[in-house]
Formats: C-alpha cells, sequence, structure tokens
C-alpha cells in the first residue's frame, strides 16, 4: 500500500523534508506511520494529525492512496 | 455565495473588499461586516520585523470552505469573503480579510466572528517570525482566544 506522509512548519524542519512515501503490507495508524516514515523519531505532544486533509486522531487508519500530514498548531489569521 | 481566496502576493483588503461588493446585487444587503487582520512590530514582547506565512495547499482551501459553510448554516447570509496571504509578509501588510453581507446587522456581526475565530483554530496555517534586533527567527507557537488581550 501507498501513504504519503507530509510535514509542515517545525516538523518540517526538523525533520529536513515535507513529505515521505511508505510502502506498508496493509492499514496502519498515522502514529505508526510516522513512526515508519521518520525511524521513530518523536511526535511533539501537540502535533496535529489530518488524513485526506480532514482533522483525525493518532489512532485513525490509513490505506492505500491516503495522505497523512503531520503539523503543529496552527497560527493563521 | 461565498468566496476564499488564498493570496501570495501583498493585497489592498479595502480594495479587494470594493471590487467584490460591486459585484454583489444591490438592495439585497443591509448590513456589512468586516475584519482585517494586519501584521504587527510587535509580538511576545519582542520585536518583529518580517514574517513567511506557511500553509497546507489544498487543506486551507477546504477548510475555509466549511468554515464558510458552516457560517450559512447558522446564520442567514448573502455572502462571505475570505482573503488569507501567504509567503513573505512585512510589518503593517494586512495578512487576512473577513467580510459578511446579509440583510440585518446581527447575522453579519455573528458571522464575521465566527469565520475569524474558526479560522485561526482550524485553517492549517503556520507564521515564522523574524525579529528584529538579530536573526532569530521563531515559529508563533499558538493563537490565542478571542478576549485574551482585551
Amino acid at each position: 500500500m501507498a501513504i504519503s506522509v507530509r510535514y509542515f512548519a517545525t516538523l518540517r524542519e526538523q525533520l529536513g523534508r515535507s513529505e515521505d512515501r511508505l510502502e506498508t503490507s496493509g492499514p496502519v495508524t498515522a502514529k505508526a506511520a510516522w513512526d515508519q516514515a521518520t525511524d521513530h523519531q518523536a511526535l511533539p505532544a501537540q502535533t496535529l494529525v489530518a488524513i485526506n486533509m480532514e482533522y483525525a486522531s493518532r489512532t485513525d487508519l490509513v490505506g492505500d492512496g491516503d495522505e497523512v500530514a503531520f503539523f503543529p498548531p496552527v497560527t493563521g489569521g | 455565495m461565498m468566496a476564499c481566496e488564498i493570496r501570495a502576493q501583498p493585497f489592498d483588503p479595502w480594495q479587494t473588499l470594493a471590487d467584490y461588493q460591486g459585484r454583489l446585487p444591490p438592495g439585497q444587503y443591509g448590513a456589512t461586516s468586516v475584519f482585517v487582520g494586519t501584521m504587527r512590530n510587535m509580538n511576545e514582547q519582542r520585536s518583529v520585523q518580517a514574517m513567511t506565512l506557511e500553509h497546507y495547499p489544498g487543506m486551507t482551501e477546504k477548510h475555509l470552505n466549511t468554515i464558510c459553510e458552516e457560517a450559512g448554516s447558522r446564520w442567514q447570509l448573502l455572502d462571505c469573503l475570505i482573503v488569507h496571504r501567504t509567503g513573505e509578509i512585512s510589518v503593517n501588510d494586512p495578512i487576512v480579510l473577513v467580510a459578511v453581507w446579509s440583510a440585518h446587522r446581527g447575522g453579519a456581526i455573528e458571522a464575521c466572528r465566527f469565520l475569524i475565530e474558526e479560522l485561526k483554530h482550524r485553517a492549517p496555517f503556520w507564521k515564522k517570525e523574524r525579529l528584529s534586533e538579530s536573526e532569530e527567527s521563531r515559529w508563533v507557537s499558538g493563537n490565542s482566544n478571542y478576549g485574551d488581550h482585551a
């Protein structure tokens, strides 16, 4: 299964990249996708998760063709 | 009814507002409520010279549209407009324009407040400030709640 993993703002800078492509044998949780993509780097407590551009939780599943994104609290406006 | 735009270049909110309102059917709206957010030269006790606004293309537009739809279902609105900057922003540059048109003032004012508050807490934008006294940059850590600085 191909999963797109995206990072924004502080997380993008800390990881030094904005995106990873994951291959998994089946659906995985958002947190598991993070662990696999980042080689188990710590996920900051306040990190927000979006799956296919909708807010989600770390335990929600991502599968083939999905995009999961990780980013800090938003600061627009 | 409604438009949400992301602008990578500086814009004049008042000209944008006039242009947009000029296309609305005259005689139908009796109330226009407007919020304009502008970049300050000071934040959290530090002098700031500029900032970069990052966003999540696609998710941002999706959530701005959702917020407008929610406002349209809660109040009787004729139209609403959100314009938000991204990219390099200088002190005194407008960052965001929110405008709401309705028949009466109650819906317009309440919906305008709702839109800017929801935008600040749900739309995926992130500000990185460049401080004035040094070349140091810092990410803004979070948006305050309405009334925190009253």
